[in-house]
């Protein structure tokens, strides 16, 4: 915050260094509930409007102006084509969105990145199996926008937000299950009112407690569960994920050191699993939680977001303990013992 | 700063631990309190002893300013370089050693936090405690040490730096040293019976040297713990209660408050802090300073009915008390206290006066005693919160302070954790040759004048 103010004030100028400490804010939400100052809730309001006064004043960092260019001409960060975002589901049945109960919107990660895509088909095939009447809009689909609107690009996150909701408006989408966190945030709190957003867990807890999805088999894995920021802090949801593990038989949960409202974040956040202002080095937050969690002595470290999935993904093999620790998402884990069922 | 020495310092540390970058520089520069900024040159962190070793001999050979630095909290900008050079952040020495059990006490790193300690604590050893002092949980248990800080305890069982078993430190020449039981036996478990040496680091600012490791006194946590309050008009029965309340000294922790925002808070509040193992060893404490209060029943009542119970309960029955619940903080989060440490007989002298500077300077008056230990001093904090985005309010609020340092040393006080014009006062009426004393210890230690110069600075 002072710097903040430094920067306002000018008497800091606006440096590569300084850039590096904005944009590595996560937005966690970490400080917010911890702070006990009656300002608390604006503290990442305050990030949010500085990186907007970034923008304004044409100094975004180039890697940031890179995501921003690649979200504006191709609705995701990586460059590829808009109709490759329907080909994870390619040959799985899942079919386009026409009017059915729930869309299954996917996201940028769980399209194009490979950890992302196996979630999105773990859970695309839960959800076919428990019944559920849903579809995807696959090359329609289009950036929710979260991470562009937390970097301060207000004119490029109104145009997303625009599309989107023309879209779902024109396809009738009532309800929405989100593979990410991000979109779950961003749906839930910044689109027009009139949709009922669910993240997946929520809906895999309710399908296992109503009996439509019944793991059977015995799994027999020491399992932590880690918070994604998104879905811990940020809309107060502990419960579903660890109702999820917990109905998986031979799963022994254990919780890492920092859970739930202390969560650790993965550092992946304000689209960091992209630009990766932390560098990846020894000390960058996916590489502190993956040997968190190695110390709960789990074999498996559950997560419920793509981004997350990407970015702890990565620090197990530069911690050299694949060996050791594996990253799953929920989705997965409990995809092999519901296969028997 | 040299590039030659920032590099041979990224050789000892890493360069992810040197800065010279100017928004590092910038925070390195300034402190929360009321004091202008002071230019630091670089930052370094280390992350060993060794390091910390390498660090001072290097200084020494350039002759650069060293300030060691824990969480910077002091208010009275004493992590701000007065003549440049390069802040020593010990956050990266943040390992709790040792917890000892049976002998109750703690071996920990010098970046390790208050909050630190609590957790780790609570987690493995539930029935043990520190002395934790109300300034926020990123503290530092050395930081705190090292001014004579006071914590939630002191009025029961010391002053925090007397809570010292032991330490670890860097000589201003580079040397390693132990002191207390740690210099003869593995163990850390008592500063006596040997000739005090932690006399040379305790009060002294950073300018003799650098704790890397220190051995804190543990103490049992009570099963049962409230607050009994009281309020009253009469400053001069102040000293009286005192004295009431150290006859029997049963007491954990007592502070006297007032303040002048909100309304309810212009009254002069007793808050007791009142513990107990056993129900019955908590319930005859309580009597017992019922009692003492129930003595004057014209002068001072029980608080018993909003507004002021919820506040001030919220803000002292938690360990540590959360001043910030009940503070007129004002916009722009300026916020500096000078603490007086206090013979008893002046409080009052001290009190009226406090509330006579504040108006007289524009700002809100804002007094808190803590009692110290056995009620034999007092530490009688006057806070003047300011906005940090008014360059005025804040020059009132230094000069409020030093009013308030110069009041304080007129009354026979002494001003705790100094800022440098303060320490100038003090150090005008010392004794010429304590001055003397001081200042050949600081050159028999520190030849080259390495260690935070300019404070406690006699010639
Ligand atoms: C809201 C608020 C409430 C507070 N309440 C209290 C309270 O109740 N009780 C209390 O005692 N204090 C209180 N303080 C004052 C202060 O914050 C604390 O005493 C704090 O613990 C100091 O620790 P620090 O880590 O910030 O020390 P620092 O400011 O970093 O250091 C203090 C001094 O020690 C030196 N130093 C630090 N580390 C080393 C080292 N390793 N070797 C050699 N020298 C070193 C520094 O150069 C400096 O001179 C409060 C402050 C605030 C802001
Ligand atoms: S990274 Fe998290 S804790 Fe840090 S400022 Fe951003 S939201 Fe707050």
């Amino acid at each position: 915050m002072w710097l903040i103010r430094a920067w306002m004030e000018e008497e800091i100028e606006w440096s590569e260094s300084l850039g590096k400490i904005l944009y590595a804010c996560t937005n966690c939400n970490n400080c917010v509930q911890s702070c006990k100052f009656p300002f608390n809730d604006e503290i990442v309001n305050i990030i949010t409007a500085t990186r907007e006064e970034v923008v304004a004043n044409g100094l975004v960092m180039p890697k940031v102006a890179r995501f921003f260019r690649n979200i504006e001409a191709y609705g995701n960060p990586y460059r590829e084509p808009r109709e490759n975002r329907g080909r994870w589901a390619e040959g799985m049945g899942i079919e386009p969105y026409q009017g059915q109960e729930f869309l299954f919107y996917v996201g940028c990660v769980g399209s194009f990145d490979e950890k992302g895509q196996r979630a999105a088909k773990a859970l695309g095939e839960l959800l076919t199996k428990a019944g559920v009447s849903f579809g995807i809009l696959g090359s329609r689909e289009e950036c929710d926008g979260n991470e562009v609107n937390m970097l301060g690009e207000s004119r490029i996150f109104q145009m997303l937000r625009e599309k989107n909701s023309q879209l779902f408006k024109d396809a009738g989408v009532k309800k929405i299950i989100t593979l990410s966190p991000h979109a779950y945030n961003v749906f839930r709190k910044e689109y027009p009112g009139g949709l009922e957003v669910f993240h997946y867990t929520r809906i895999l807890a309710d399908l296992i407690k109503e009996g439509k999805l019944k793991p059977t088999s015995k799994l027999n894995r020491r399992v932590s569960y880690h918070d994604p920021c998104f879905l811990g802090r940020h809309a107060g949801e502990y419960e579903a994920p660890r109702q999820i593990l917990a109905a998986i038989p031979g799963v022994e949960l254990v919780e890492m050191e920092r859970n739930r409202e202390n969560s650790f974040c993965c550092g992946g956040g304000s689209a960091n699993f992209y630009t990766d202002f932390f560098g990846g080095g020894e000390n960058s937050p996916s590489r502190i939680r993956v040997r968190e969690a190695g110390k709960s002595g789990a074999s498996v470290l559950a997560v419920a977001c793509p981004t997350c999935a990407v970015m702890l993904g990565e620090a197990i093999k530069d911690e050299g303990i694949e060996e050791k620790l594996v990253i799953k998402d929920i989705a997965e884990i409990l995809g092999e013992p519901v296969s028997h069922q | 700063m040299k590039e030659e020495f920032l590099s041979r310092l990224a050789e000892i540390v890493g360069a992810d631990y040197v800065s010279d970058r100017p928004e590092e520089l910038y925070l390195y520069s300034r402190d929360p309190g009321a004091q202008k900024p002071r230019r630091a040159d670089g930052v370094v962190m280390p992350g060993t002893v060794d390091e910390v070793q390498q660090i001072v001999r290097l200084a020494n050979r350039e002759k650069i300013a060293i300030t060691p630095m824990g969480a910077g909290l002091t208010l009275s900008a004493l992590t701000v370089p007065l003549k440049g050079g390069i802040v020593l952040d010990m956050k990266r020495l943040d390992r709790i050693i040792e917890v000892n059990q049976a002998s109750r006490y703690a071996v920990i790193e010098a970046g390790v936090t208050q909050a630190a300690l609590r957790a780790y604590l609570e987690k493995h050893h539930p029935g043990l405690q520190h002395s934790t002092p109300e300034s926020p949980p990123t503290a530092t248990i050395v930081g705190n040490i090292l001014i004579h800080g006071h914590g939630h305890l002191t009025p029961r069982y010391g002053v925090n730096s007397q809570m010292v078993n032991g330490m670890e430190v860097v000589l201003p020449t580079g040397e390693l040293c132990r002191l207390g039981s740690c210099s003869v036996s593995p163990k850390w478990f008592s500063r006596d019976p040997l000739p005090d040496l932690m006399g040379l680091f305790l009060g002294w600012l950073g300018t003799t040297g650098i704790v890397t490791k220190l051995s804190i006194q543990l103490f049992p946590k009570p099963a049962f713990r409230d607050l009994l309050l009281f309020s009253s008009d009469s400053v001069e029965l102040i000293p009286e209660i005192i004295a009431e309340l150290s006859q029997i000294n049963l007491l954990e922790n007592c502070f006297i408050i007032t303040q002048e925002k909100p309304r309810w808070a212009q009254h002069i509040f007793y808050i007791i802090v009142v513990s107990g193992q056993s129900k019955e060893e908590f319930e005859t404490k309580k009597e017992l300073h019922n009692r003492i209060f129930q003595k004057y029943p014209d002068k001072i009542l029980p608080v018993t009915e909003e507004p002021a119970l919820t506040p001030l309960r919220e803000r002292f029955l938690g360990v540590p008390p959360f001043a910030a619940t009940a503070a007129d903080f004002r916009k722009g989060g300026g916020f500096e206290y000078t603490g007086a440490i206090l013979p008893i007989e002046v409080i009052p002298q001290a009190w009226r006066s406090g509330i006579e500077i504040a108006h007289k300077y524009d700002l809100l008056y804002q007094l808190g005693i803590q009692l110290l230990p056995n009620g034999h001093s007092v530490m009688l904090a006057y806070s003047y919160p300011f906005n940090r985005a008014v360059a005025e309010e804040a020059g009132r609020a230094r000069g409020a302070l030093d009013e308030t340092n110069r009041l304080t040393l007129e009354l026979g006080g002494i001003v705790w954790k100094p800022e440098l014009p303060a320490q100038k006062l003090i150090l005008e009426k010392m004794d010429a040759n304590t001055r003397q004393l001081m200042d050949r210890i600081k050159k028999t230690l520190d030849p080259n004048d390495i260690m935070n110069p300019g404070n406690w600075e006699v010639t």
